[in-house]
């Protein structure tokens, strides 16, 4: 019996029925009410609290995460982020009065959000537990019914996932549809309201098109080459220790926001990869290849791929820590390369893994031209202690965030848009922003029968005309004069 | 002007006037915002031209829908510019200090304006403005089936306007074509639901953002009224809201509209008065009326009414003069709701009345449809408007008038579902071209061990409590009290 469920194929059919299904309940407003939207969110912290074993049995399974990485990066952030959403929820559901002007005088108007609906999360790999569970958390919030697509990349926590949100929620109005490539796409085909897809811009491109048959909207969080810009005038022990946090210790690497490359000057250069390796070691022994702090690489495709970046000819010799690989346990060691050319596999992809990259200019200034020669990453990373410096950096670079004398603890920071611009993405979600994402802001005027101004309509005269370009305007003055021309017509 | 290579190095020039950071300054962003009133104050009357020729808009039409609406849009902006540029500070939790934090908005970049024809000067202004005022280089893409105004926006913006930071480029479906092969930054669109699956399409090859502001049938819902002074009122502002602008030809215009059986008759008498008080009574005399805008739309309206239960249900109007591409204002009572003209936008003359038993059926036959871009609903009845606001989607909800939502600029201007998606107006025409960007700041002092790794029990429990922002227990934890 078992057996033929799993068997059971998912296509265009079920994709279908599933969402007529869902849309059904939707119509029947329940997952509008404020009540249900908090019996929700709680039955997930209820499920959060009471498998939390068996969250970290899944993360290890499929990415051997350090359990304090578990705690900070997945646990923590969803416990926060429920507990930020419960509280504000009431807030953020109630209308936005808003002021009205004289050219509508006398009217009163608000706006007033709305769930859009039927949506649709796919989350990926790297954070399978955060990232499938955090938007969620948006949907819900905001009054939708949901169907989470979790990535079968990390199938320990798609099988979490399917199992125990069938468990706690509201199976009507929240559902898992667990799978490859074949069930996306019978999903993608699907006429969704939104549509929220966390991973590379490759598959983004394939979901917006998939949106764009149904005119659904989406919210894309992609990633990009998150650089991290060094200078010589800093506390050096603390900006390291904050770029390994940020970096091997961020899920090995494989995380959007993680640091991909360094530049620095090619004076300080020396001096940073000597604090790195001290730093390094402190942290993951003097073998870190086996240290179980970190996490291994997902699978044997992305240690190839990683294989690869190494094996280049044209970084050849470049390599200056590190370096050991072992694709047996699908580890890499933290490998540190220093000028590496622009034109090397390295530069042009997303690392997404252990290696790091170190590019060198000769003025620390020079560094912006070359990350804003590149794609608009997610994140950009800055340290240094010069005011000049910091307001150049935020004024030129263009990215998702620009952060200063950290790397990715911006994720935790639920009053800050957490989204991309350009290749790394459109949309934000994280606190309100997660809400909004996913709620439709109806704008609503009130109006009444007393005051019509006959200028409104025809027949038309040159009193009418200078009375409405005087309310067009909102100038009192100009009603009151047009008013007094007007009689005299 | 269409060739490949001309598109390619305008767009060159444009990024190249971004790079510069020309377009980035509060003065440069404002002497273009005073350029555009300029254009306005002295091209009024090739404006009031251009409209006439195109569309045979009168010109207190043209006052009212494409240069007051601008002129207003370019003072709001002006006096608000400055505030909107800065940055917003947010709020930290404790656990980051010491830190600073803040949202910066910063412009897209390149950006693309496709206008449609039915109000060819300010929904190519309106959407410029927002992209202006957010510090952006733009393509301006004018209607083609509005070529006195495609023709006037591409000889005068060069005029009046940064020519290195904003162009118009003319032409039709080919140029389109083009045009959506580029990568841009951003994509802004007025026009229907087929051309904006395309555009979003063409989008998603480089992930471009886009808005959609796009239309549907707006439906009115006509309540009963105590008095006869506020029918009145009621039927004027639903005649001026659908043959007042454009003759029915806009995207907020009334498509149909809901009410009671028992109403029908007063409510189509007091129509057919105000029609022939505003417009007029036969083909010949119609004046402050805009025509239909080509002869492919006047087939497609007149083809409505070719099929004969929809014929037959005509109640006052159906007559036509191909030649001056009028339509007369025409009523229908109860056509059959699976004819074209009930399952697409009309954009037009032709106003359908559905009736119903109770005037709260209205909202399951709204819901029947898809969301549209506004709801109107004429009702003194609160407990319905209520119902209304939680029981529809729509972009907007209006009560108790019509079209004059338009002019509000606190309210953002979108849709939802087919409708479209994002928005503009007022501050929301500022975001809608900018990227809004988190930037964190912290110090060097203050650092926190428990964030490193090697990890152990103590790491953990002071990672968890400060997750839970439980400062009590982390205190506890470093003296060595909490277990």
């Amino acid at each position: 019996m078992a057996e033929e469920k799993k068997k059971k194929i998912f296509n265009s059919e079920s994709a279908h029925a599933l969402v007529s299904e869902l849309r059904k309940t939707f119509n029947t407003g329940k997952t509008k009410s404020y009540e249900w939207r908090v019996s929700q969110l709680k039955n997930l912290q209820k499920l959060i609290e009471e498998h939390e074993k068996e969250i970290i049995e899944a993360l290890q399974t499929d990415l051997a995460k350090p359990e304090a990485e578990i705690h900070v990066g997945e646990i923590g952030m969803l416990k926060s982020s429920l507990k930020t959403t419960l509280k504000q929820l009431r807030n953020w559901m109630m209308p936005e009065k808003v002021k009205t002007s004289m050219t509508t005088f006398p009217s009163s108007a608000e706006i007033l959000p709305e769930p859009l609906g039927v949506t649709l999360v796919i989350s990926p790999w790297n954070y399978p537990i955060l990232l499938s569970i955090d938007p969620m958390i948006g949907a819900i919030a905001a009054g939708n019914v949901v169907v989470l697509k979790p990535s079968e990349v990390a199938p320990a926590s798609s099988s979490f996932l399917a199992k125990y949100l069938g468990e706690y929620m509201d199976s009507s109005a929240i559902r898992v549809v667990e799978g490859a490539v074949p069930e996306t796409i019978a999903l993608l085909e699907q006429k969704w309201d939104k549509i929220f897809y966390t991973g590379s811009g490759r598959i983004g491109r394939i979901v917006m098109s998939a949106a764009a048959k149904h005119l659904t909207p989406v919210v894309l969080e992609l990633g990009g080459k998150c650089p991290v810009i060094v200078d010589s005038d800093i506390n050096l022990q603390v900006a390291t220790r904050r770029i390994i946090g940020g970096k091997w210790a961020c899920n090995n690497g494989q995380a959007c926001v993680s640091a991909d490359y360094i530049i620095t000057t090619k004076e300080f250069a020396p001096k940073l990869i000597g604090s790195l390796k001290h730093e390094i070691e402190a942290c993951f022994g003097t073998n870190p290849i086996e240290s179980k702090d970190i996490a291994r690489i997902i699978n044997s495709n992305h240690f190839d791929r990683l294989s690869k970046l190494l094996d280049d000819e044209k970084v050849s010799g470049k390599i200056v820590y590190g370096g050991k690989r072992d694709k047996s346990c699908l580890r890499i060691a933290p490998t540190i390369l220093l000028d590496v050319p622009e034109d090397s596999l390295i530069m042009n992809e997303e690392i997404f893994g252990p290696l790091l990259p170190i590019l060198m200019v000769d003025k620390i200034e020079d560094s912006f031209a070359l990350v804003t020669s590149k794609e608009k990453p997610l994140a950009a990373y800055l340290f240094t202690n010069k005011n000049k410096l910091k307001d150049e950096f935020v004024s030129t670079i263009s990215a998702g965030a620009t952060v200063i004398n950290e790397v990715t603890i911006h994720l935790a920071v639920h009053t800050l848009p957490f989204g991309g611009v350009g290749e790394s993405g459109t949309g934000s979600y994280h606190g309100k922003f997660s809400f909004d994402a996913f709620s439709h802001k109806k704008a609503v005027l009130y109006r009444s029968f007393a005051g019509d101004a006959s200028v409104r309509y025809p027949p038309y005269s040159n009193g009418k005309v200078r009375m409405l370009k005087a309310l067009i305007n909102g100038s009192i003055l100009g009603i009151i004069l047009a008013l007094f021309k007007l009689s005299k017509d | 002007m269409g060739t490949m290579m001309d598109l390619d190095q305008s767009l060159v020039e444009l990024r190249q006037t971004f790079r510069s950071r020309r377009t980035r300054s509060l003065e440069w962003r404002k002497s273009q915002l005073q350029a555009i009133l300029q254009l306005l104050r002295k091209k009024e009357d090739k404006i009031f031209n251009a409209l006439h020729q195109d569309l045979g808009k009168h010109p207190i039409e043209v006052y009212r829908d494409e240069i007051g609406v601008v002129e207003k849009s370019i003072n709001h902006a002006l006096s608000c510019l400055e505030k909107w540029m800065g940055p917003k500070k947010t709020r930290l939790p404790l656990v980051f200090f010491p830190a600073s934090a803040q949202v910066l908005p910063e412009p897209l970049g390149l950006v693309l304006i496709f206008v449609s024809w039915n109000f060819p000067f300010s929904l190519a202004m309106d959407p410029l403005i927002g992209a202006i005022s957010a510090g952006n280089v733009v393509v301006l893409k004018p209607s083609e089936h509005a070529p006195a105004t495609s023709s006037l926006l591409s000889e005068t913006i060069p005029l009046f306007l940064d020519s290195k930071a904003i162009k118009v480029i003319e032409g039709g479906a080919e140029v389109c074509e083009q045009l959506l092969q580029k990568k841009w930054d951003k994509i802004f669109f007025t026009g229907s639901q087929r051309v904006g699956r395309l555009i979003m399409s063409a989008a998603a090859n480089h992930l471009t953002p886009v808005t959609l502001e796009l239309g549907g049938k707006c439906p009115v819902i006509l309540d009963s009224l105590s008095n006869l002074s506020e029918i009145k009122l009621a039927v004027k502002r639903i005649v001026g809201g659908k043959w007042g602008s454009c003759n029915g030809q806009a995207c907020i215009a009334v498509d149909y509209v809901l009410v009671e059986d028992r109403f029908a008759s007063v409510l189509i008498n007091s129509l057919q008065r105000t029609i022939e008080k505003f417009y007029g009574k036969t083909l010949d005399e119609y004046q402050n009326l805009s025509r239909v805008v080509n002869k492919h739309h006047f087939n497609r309206l007149r083809s409505l009414l070719d099929d004969p239960l929809v014929a037959a249900s005509i109640v006052y109007g159906g007559s036509w003069d191909e030649e001056k591409l009028m339509i007369q204002p025409t009523i229908l009572l109860n056509p059959p709701l699976n004819s074209e003209l009930m399952t697409e936008e009309i954009f037009g003359p032709l106003l359908p009345i559905i009736t119903v038993d109770k005037i709260e059926e209205s909202i399951d036959f709204i819901n029947s449809m898809p969301k549209p871009l506004v709801i109107y609903a004429l009702t003194k009845n609160e407990a319905f408007k209520k119902r209304i606001l939680s029981e529809t989607s729509s972009g907007t909800v209006t009560f108790n008038d019509i079209l004059i939502q338009f002019l509000c600029d606190a309210l953002p201007f979108g849709g939802v579902g087919p409708s479209g998606f994002g928005r503009y107006h007022g501050k929301y025409s500022f975001d809608t071209f900018s990227h809004e960007k988190a930037v964190l700041q912290r110090s060097y002092w203050f650092e926190l061990e428990a964030r490193y790794p090697p990890w152990n029990d103590f790491k953990l429990k002071f990672l968890r409590l400060t997750y839970k922002f439980d400062y009590f227990g982390l205190i506890l934890l470093m003296l060595g009290l909490k277990k």
